[in-house]
């Protein structure tokens, strides 16, 4: 997979417009069956395209091979912490190429699309059912989106509720930074809460901060220490009292299923991520889909569009009665609603219920074994996510970041780094319930042996990795003289 | 019982139980309050891969599929035809299965794709530098007003009342909440303020016909505002780029290029701007740099605008976006290359000419506008749009969008290089049909 092939470095270093050939083509047009009418006028019409011009097989293999470069899922273990790396079944890719769900216009007339919408509206009552929540909608494309969302319907309810000096989101200082940004575009500003010294909420801390100027609390569950927040049904209640709303994101809920409904804890919204829990495939950074699920309080906030049944087991779009409008131009990414269909669906309660469980003993086990050689900065079991510290590794001038890049000579794909920020060095490591103990032990062992390294051959770890297509990058070069696009040579330096 | 996506078995765990000194696997949970534990999933009993598949099959089968049908409906997703290139690159797991690429040395795959979409995006918009990608063309029409206004450090934003009406109510959750007014205005009465931050303009219009840009520019330009366009990429494969108009920021949605219509998602959004707006770009950007043995690489970069780096003060709160979809236009691109692209274009607007004629000349349909317009064109119908797409249901075509809500009877016709000469003239003959009712 991962080939360190000089003559195939050198092919990766060239790009399209470098092979381009006048003439060249690699696909074919229709005959012009219609006469011909009169061109707009010349001052409408672009001079020329420059773009590539290659044959079929050229373009198929230039694609194939930059694709040997990347480690996928499917290339071995991705225990990236808080992305939930797990397997990406083979029926979902074909049931989405179905002619029934592919060609399907969003805007065409409901009647005709009646397939479409009854997965939506199954898929929104299992959502609800396994986030004990009353109603759902499809529409967020990614995590953020739904955060977006979820925030959206909170200021609805606040404007609606004569509350408008609400203007201030408290937000655990391990989150992701997502949950400030959105907090942000929404014109809050955002105050931190500190984390105790069990990993959990600052009780103080958020007492002392809940006042009538606050728009809710948002808050990961488990959190992105791999922790589940013991103070959770508290902390609701809190800031309910408070006149608040509680969200939650859901970026961790592959610990939770049918183990807990995140819902029945005192959330106002879930999203959901498809892309991680329900296991639609990562595609390089997207697509994503962040369904939001609100409890009784929010329903008719939900944006546009909501699927509901009517007479005749028929479905149709629906619009609630309070609805925070359209967040994007169409009805969700629908390809990333299939997949998410069919998990379910294949799995059902337990097997859902055997995912958290088998993703948790996972997490576990690495902790079991790994903690006598990297610091574990809370003593305490984790949920579906480990988090270590490589500090005892800076003693030796070894970063987390030298650690996570020598695991890629060890063939695996390193875990998240220096996330989240209030542990030092932090390295995260989520398994998910897809891999197995020996695919573990393997992991385990690189683990141990990169400490040992560490401890025998500094140097080593510190200029890894050595057998990936590449050596370490130089980031700073690249922000420094930013080079964003290919150029023709003499253009080379207007940008 | 055993899952096919959980690799360990019942011994398995016991022997990892046993390793974390654990008597069973509900010890781990112990943090979840004891009444909230165990909750029953009330799901429909789980089903194997083939009973699976045929309720799958049975699912899409309830739609109906345009393909096999004559369809003229456009208005924000088009039916273009997708090369086999295009699914055979996306489907190679090594793309599908990997994550955003935050390690470049295991990621140079998706970054030099993505390194070729910004290539290929700004090319294509006449524009010095774009990202990669955003979540869909509504998204990114509101983000790059947000981003205008933190440029001009301007509170209002005019948009021409030509734009997509669903664009135009994206741009309130984006904009509203941060305090900033949206003006929609028609082009005769438009009057640009110097509190205005930019001017949102669709080329061609959401109704099809093109708009006056040299003179949107010049009342901009007079005002200090910015310039921001969102396009049709298919029509820039013979109009022109926007960047050669003056534009500041450009949006698009991608889907034409290369990507299945798919109930209206995954798609991706365009997104370019002039270089020197950059650094409030949203999204995601790659560029190009060496690694420690001085070989051309690339790596996410400019990342301190990013949520992950920036938290509240990023530039947008963007994450995950649409990094697959952003691929298969890439390949797309690159597969019609620079003939193929001027060719597509060439033959969706002949095809939308023909038809407009054709339909025009019916009694009681007329084109809306006088303009010159690409492939899309509103007609006034002689009745109800509602009713006549009703009527071309039952022969087996999907007709336009009924946009009577903003013109009276009027119906948006989408013309493609898929719709053949005889389903045009099917069309026109159902119209007629109607109209003779």
């Amino acid at each position: 997979m991962l080939i360190n092939n000089p003559k195939l470095l050198e092919k990766q270093r060239t790009l399209l417009m470098d092979v381009s050939v006048a003439g060249r083509r690699a696909s074919t047009t229709p005959s012009m069956d219609v006469p011909l009418s009169d061109m707009p006028p010349a001052e409408l019409l672009r001079d020329d395209l420059h773009f590539p011009e290659v044959s079929e097989p050229q373009l198929i293999r230039y694609f194939t091979h930059l694709s040997t470069l990347n480690y996928g899922v499917d290339s071995g273990i991705y225990p990236l912490g808080s992305c939930t790396m797990k397997y990406n079944p083979k029926l979902h890719e074909d049931a989405v190429r179905l002619p029934g769900f592919a060609n399907v216009h969003p805007i065409q007339p409901d009647e005709t699309a009646q397939g479409a919408l009854q997965l939506m509206h199954n898929l929104q009552t299992y959502l609800a059912e396994i986030t004990g929540t009353s109603a759902v909608s499809l529409a967020p494309l990614a995590g953020a989106h739904g955060e977006f969302t979820g925030l959206q319907m909170f200021r609805a309810y606040h404007l609606e509720h004569g509350q408008i000096q609400r203007k201030r989101v408290l937000i655990p200082d391990s989150a992701h930074g997502t949950n400030p940004a959105t907090a942000a575009m929404l014109g809050f500003t955002v105050t931190s809460v500190a984390t105790d010294n069990d990993g959990n909420v600052d009780m103080d801390a958020l007492h002392k901060e809940l006042g009538t100027d606050v728009v809710g609390l948002m808050i990961t569950l488990p959190s992105t220490l791999g922790l589940f927040e013991r103070h959770i049904v508290e902390i609701c209640k809190a800031v309910h009292e408070a006149g608040g709303l509680v969200y939650g994101d859901g970026a961790n809920m592959n610990a939770l299923l049918g183990q807990v409904k995140p819902g029945a804890l005192g959330f106002d919204v879930v999203h959901l991520n498809l892309h991680k829990t329900f296991s639609t495939p990562h595609g390089g950074g997207g697509p994503g889909s962040g369904p939001v699920c609100v409890s009784e309080t929010l329903r008719d906030y939900l944006p546009d569009a909501v699927v509901v049944k009517i007479a005749n087991n028929t479905y149709k779009f629906h619009r609630p009665a309070k609805s925070i409008g359209k967040i994007a131009a169409f009805n969700g990414n629908f390809g990333m609603l299939v997949r998410a269909y069919a998990y379910i669906r294949i799995l059902g309660a337990e097997g859902l219920k055997s995912i958290s469980e088998n993703a948790v003993i996972n997490a576990n086990y690495v902790l079991a074994k790994l903690k006598g050689d990297y610091l574990l900065p809370y003593q305490r079991l984790c949920m579906h996510e480990v988090i270590f510290s490589a500090k005892r590794q800076k003693e030796h001038n070894v970063r987390a970041l030298d650690v996570a890049k020598r695991l890629i000579d060890y063939g695996f794909h390193p875990p998240t780094m220096y996330f989240p920020l209030i542990v030092e060095e932090a390295l995260m490591i989520e398994p998910t319930e897809s891999e197995g103990r020996e695919g573990l032990d393997a992991f385990i062992d690189a683990m141990l042996s990169i400490a040992r390294e560490v401890e025998e051959q500094p140097e080593l770890v510190r200029n890894a990795p050595y057998s990936a297509p590449m050596t370490r990058l130089d980031e700073a070069r690249a922000a420094r003289q930013p080079v964003l696009r290919w150029r023709a040579d003499a253009d080379k330096q207007k940008i | 019982m055993a899952f096919p996506y959980i690799t360990n078995t019942e011994e398995d765990r016991q022997v990892m139980l046993k390793a974390i000194g654990v008597s069973s696997s509900a010890d781990l949970f112990n943090d979840i309050p004891h009444e909230f534990r165990n909750p029953t999933l009330n799901l429909p009993p789980p089903v194997s891969e083939l009973e699976l598949k045929r309720e799958l099959e049975m699912l899409a089968g309830k739609n109906i599929d345009p393909q096999g049908w004559a369809s003229f409906l456009g208005a924000g997703s088009y039916r273009h035809y997708v090369p086999s290139v295009v699914g055979h690159i996306t489907g190679r797991s090594e793309f599908y299965t990997a994550y955003t690429p935050y390690q470049p040395e295991i990621s140079q795959g998706t970054l030099q794709t993505i390194y070729e979409f910004q290539s290929m995006v700004s090319e294509l918009m006449g524009m010095e530098v774009a990202n990669a990608g955003m979540y869909d063309g509504a998204s990114a029409l509101a983000e790059a007003a947000l981003m205008a206004c933190r440029i001009t450090g301007r509170m209002s934003v005019t948009v021409l009342d030509t734009v997509s009406p669903t664009y135009i109510e994206v741009l309130k959750p984006y904009l509203l909440p941060q305090g900033v007014a949206i003006d929609i205005s028609s082009s005769k009465n438009l009057s640009l303020k110097q509190t205005t931050a930019c001017l949102i303009v669709q080329q061609p219009n959401f109704y099809g016909f093109m708009e006056d840009m040299k003179a949107h520019a010049a009342e901009a330009d007079a005002v200090g505002a910015l310039k921001v366009v969102t396009v049709d990429p298919i029509s820039l494969g013979m109009l022109k780029p926007p960047g050669e108009y003056g534009a500041d920021v450009v949006t698009a949605e991608g889907q034409s290029l290369g990507v299945a219509q798919s109930f209206g998602g995954p798609y991706v959004g365009l997104f370019a701007c002039k270089s020197k707006h950059l650094r409030q770009m949203p999204g995601r950007i790659v560029g190009q740099t060496v690694d420690s043995q001085g070989r051309t690489g690339y790596v996410l970069t400019l990342q301190t605008r990013e949520q992950h780096i920036r938290r509240e003060r990023a530039t947008s709160n963007i994450c995950t976006t649409e990094s697959l979809v952003a691929l298969a236009t890439t390949v797309y691109m690159a597969a019609l290359g620079k003939r193929g692209m001027q060719e597509i274009a060439t033959l969706c607007y002949h095809k939308a000419q023909y038809a407009a004629k054709q339909i025009s000349q019916l009694k009681g349909f007329r084109l809306t506008s006088s303009s010159p317009f690409f492939r899309e064109f509103t007609v006034t119908c002689p009745s109800a749009p509602a009713e006549i797409n009703k009527y071309l249901l039952s022969k087996s075509i999907i007709g336009g969008l009924d946009v009577s809500a903003k013109i009276p009877n009027g119906m948006l016709f989408c013309v493609t290089e898929v719709n053949t000469r005889v389903e045009i003239d099917k069309l026109v003959k159902e119209l007629a049909g109607f109209a003779d009712k």
